[in-house]
């Protein structure tokens, strides 16, 4: 902790900028203000290169930017920010990580970090400086980015979340007044969606982002692919349970969504085809952004809520999560830091959130404070998500065998399997436990 | 002499140092990267990360692998099934083409239109044209009464397979007919006058003029054809990412998912490794079955 100094800033300038900028400078607490300021001082001639997923919507980029600017301008750091899908991150990072050369920071996905822990830099010191005064980082950020519970290995950034969007006009014809919070009520909706004739559609195809829900499904049954020792333990009661009451939500759907594909529920949904599904904010997002007046209407339609609770009793979300990581090799670490805790901080953080309006949910439970989750009341269902998420390798240490399981869709096979009645949930979470077991090599 | 007239009037020298961009081109771009890739089948290699030889490992693990054995079967079904239909639709556009249509340039040039569409892009067409909710053919069968629900295409694994093979004839016709055309065209006019006078009817003409003097171009094209088919991924990636449950999954999408999605490189490699004794297959049936001289002269009697 000596190779940084501490410097206090006058923060009242920059905060009322902020403030003024969101016409909500009150809702930050004095405490926050009144916090020390770690800084860290970039190396002389330092220059960052940045790896970043592309935007998902244009707000986020046109913020981020501005960001990065203010951050040159500030230390008279060069910044380069290159983007790449963001299921490109993944090579590309293990390939920098591994040779040892490219970008100093790299904002990456889900289990990216736990693959190559030792590359990474030690990040301990900004983590626990900006944990303190931003209100603490939800336990999903410590899963994925503090595997000993010691040594943080990169900054959580956040997480897109993934939550029920439904159309309220359809849901309230079916004798619903909201998205029932328990699991027995929400399959009771879908029925009664489904007997109105307005089904409601979940993808059962091999769709990275919007499979997510299968994680839901399992967890809220008390299922889970691997327990705390990494030991396989999917092919088990409550996994049993859980594809049993999938199939039931499967009957209940629009036609076609086992070939659904990310992009396929968000058309449908537009389309008025189904009544509700899981997405990020972007349905609504393209909804009030559209110029199609159809579309435009369906605006004060379309409302958002949490994934029900099940049998475990506690939310089990399941999220796109975004790292923030600092190689090892960078040459300019100070630099890299200062970036990140610069970008951490309220000012910047905070009109980046608003910017990306309701897509990324933040990782530091100081900003559930924040203007934009009750700008738009619709935005707020999406503020709890990282608080509510659990890593996609639930409950085991995250890593290779986590990151290969995912990838090769193992738990939303053995949904779509199940519910498709092509195997019986017996057999279905059978051969995911299979599967699984070559990944965690028994 | 210098050496460097040494040099050059030394045949040996010479021919060596001619052929050294040509070598050089072969061994970087091609020996080497095969052999890395053949290589890294045999280690336990992750994305960016190196691997320790771990001998057949890989292999025993794919071979008990049902996700794997899918993609195997998938592959050959896929690839034996579109490259009969290309084959036979290539073939019929071909005869069709050669004859003195009005336009005939014309048509020519359009049969070719989803060969130079790029494939990324005629698969998102398919994409919706299947699609679960916007698919045109559903739509135009359901206003014509003819059915009442949507057709599932990539939703139910048969369909999938089917609508897969359907969209890959399609963008693989033109390259089988066009090739066909231009052996077609090489055959002399002359025999067809000689056979006519003898009294063989158009379809004897195919079968005893046509079909063995077209033998050689047939297997160069079906060669070409078959490995085309066999490591599709493009449409693949774009219709179903080798969904609705891996019913689609090919070899090439699969060793992509595991090899790069999923970070398991060597995995990856020993996937694509796999697909080389089916090529060899492929290439060998052509040379040793399709090229036999005899053939060739169209005495296969």
């Amino acid at each position: 902790m000596d190779n940084f100094n501490r410097r206090r800033f006058l923060e009242s300038t920059a905060g009322a900028a902020a403030g003024t900028a969101l016409g909500a400078g009150a809702i930050w607490a004095p405490a926050v203000h009144a916090q020390a300021t770690t800084a860290y001082k970039p190396e002389k001639g330092a220059k960052l290169r940045v790896l970043r997923w592309s935007r998902f919507v244009q707000g986020d980029i046109d913020q981020y930017m501005k960001n990065v600017a203010a951050f040159t301008a500030k230390t008279g750091v060069e910044v380069r920010v290159d983007n790449e899908g963001w299921e490109d991150v993944r090579p590309k990072a293990a390939v920098a990580a591994n040779t040892g050369a490219g970008p100093d920071i790299i904002l990456s996905t889900n289990d990216d970090a736990n693959l190559y822990p030792e590359k990474l830099l030690d990040v301990t010191d900004l983590a626990t400086y900006l944990g303190k005064k931003y209100g603490g980082w939800y336990p999903a950020c410590e899963a994925y980015l503090r595997p000993d519970g010691k040594k943080w290995i990169g900054i959580a950034l956040g997480a897109a979340g993934s939550m029920l969007v439904y159309r309220q006009s359809q849901v309230k014809a079916a004798g619903f007044d909201a998205v029932p919070k328990d699991t027995a009520g929400f399959l009771a909706m879908l029925k009664a969606l489904h007997g109105k004739g307005t089904p409601g559609g979940f993808a059962l195809g091999n769709a990275t982002g919007d499979g997510l829900w299968c994680n839901w499904l399992l967890w809220s049954h008390g299922g889970m692919l691997v327990d705390k020792d990494n030991k396989v333990v999917i092919d088990s009661p409550e996994t049993i349970k859980a594809l049993e009451y999938g199939k039931e939500m499967y009957a209940t759907f629009a036609p076609g969504t086992l070939s659904w594909l990310d992009p396929n529920n968000n058309k449908a949904f537009l389309d008025g085809q189904v009544s509700i599904t899981n997405n990020g904010i972007s349905i609504y997002y393209a909804a009030k952004n559209s110029k199609d007046e159809k579309i435009l209407a369906m605006k004060e339609d379309i409302h958002h809520a949490p994934f029900p609770v099940g049998p475990v009793g506690v939310p089990t979300e399941s999220h796109l999560f975004f790292n923030q990581m600092i190689m090892k090799y960078t040459k300019y670490p100070q630099a890299a830091k200062e970036f990140l805790r610069f970008m951490m901080e309220q000012e910047q953080f905070d009109p980046w959130l608003a910017a990306a309006g309701g897509y990324i949910a933040h990782p530091l439970d100081a900003y559930s404070k924040s203007a934009v989750w009750t700008a738009d009341p619709k935005n707020t269902a999406y503020r709890d998500c990282v608080k509510n998420m659990r890593p996609a390798g639930y409950a085991g240490k995250l890593g290779y065998a986590s990151a290969g399981a995912g990838a090769d869709f193992i738990v939303v096979n053995m949904v779509a399997e199940a519910a498709s009645g092509s195997k019986t949930p017996k057999e279905a979470a059978e051969r995911a436990q299979k599967r699984a077991e070559r990944y965690y090599k028994v | 002499m210098t050496a460097l007239e040494k040099f050059q009037n030394n045949r040996n020298a010479l021919g060596w140092a001619f052929m050294l961009p040509a070598a050089v081109l072969l061994l970087l771009f091609l020996t080497y990267p095969l052999g890395l890739g053949t290589w890294l089948g045999f280690t336990d290699a992750k994305v960016g990360r190196d691997g320790e030889w771990i001998a057949l490992e890989n292999f025993s693990f794919l071979v008990g692998d049902s996700v794997t054995r899918l993609a195997l079967f998938n592959t050959l079904f896929y690839t034996v099934i579109a490259s009969i239909l290309k084959f036979g639709l290539g073939l019929w556009l071909a005869i069709l083409l050669n004859k003195n249509l009005p336009f005939k340039s014309f048509f020519r040039a359009v049969v070719l239109l989803p060969w130079i569409v790029p494939t990324a892009l005629s698969a998102i067409a398919f994409w919706w044209i299947y699609d679960a909710q916007f698919s045109v053919i559903s739509w135009v069968l359901t206003q014509l009464g003819l059915i009442d629900r949507y057709i599932d295409f990539l939703g139910d694994p048969w369909n999938a397979r089917w609508s897969t093979i359907a969209a890959n004839v399609w963008r693989g016709i033109p390259f089988v007919a066009i090739s066909l055309l231009a052996g077609l065209q090489t055959i002399s006019p002359s025999f067809y006058e000689a056979s006519a006078i003898d009294g063989a009817t158009p379809w004897q003409q195919f079968r005893h003029v046509t079909l063995p003097l077209l033998t050689p171009i047939i297997a160069v094209v079906m060669t070409f054809s078959v490995l085309f088919t066999f490591t599709d991924f493009q449409l693949i990636y774009v219709l179903t990412r080798g969904g609705p449950l891996n019913a689609t999954h090919l070899m090439a999408t699969l060793a992509f998912q595991r090899g790069i999605s999923g970070g398991a490189l060597a995995e990856g490699a020993a996937i694509a490794t796999l697909m080389v004794p089916f090529l060899l297959a492929a290439i060998m049936f052509s040379y040793f079955g399709l090229q036999r001289r005899a053939w060739q002269q169209g005495g296969d009697k």
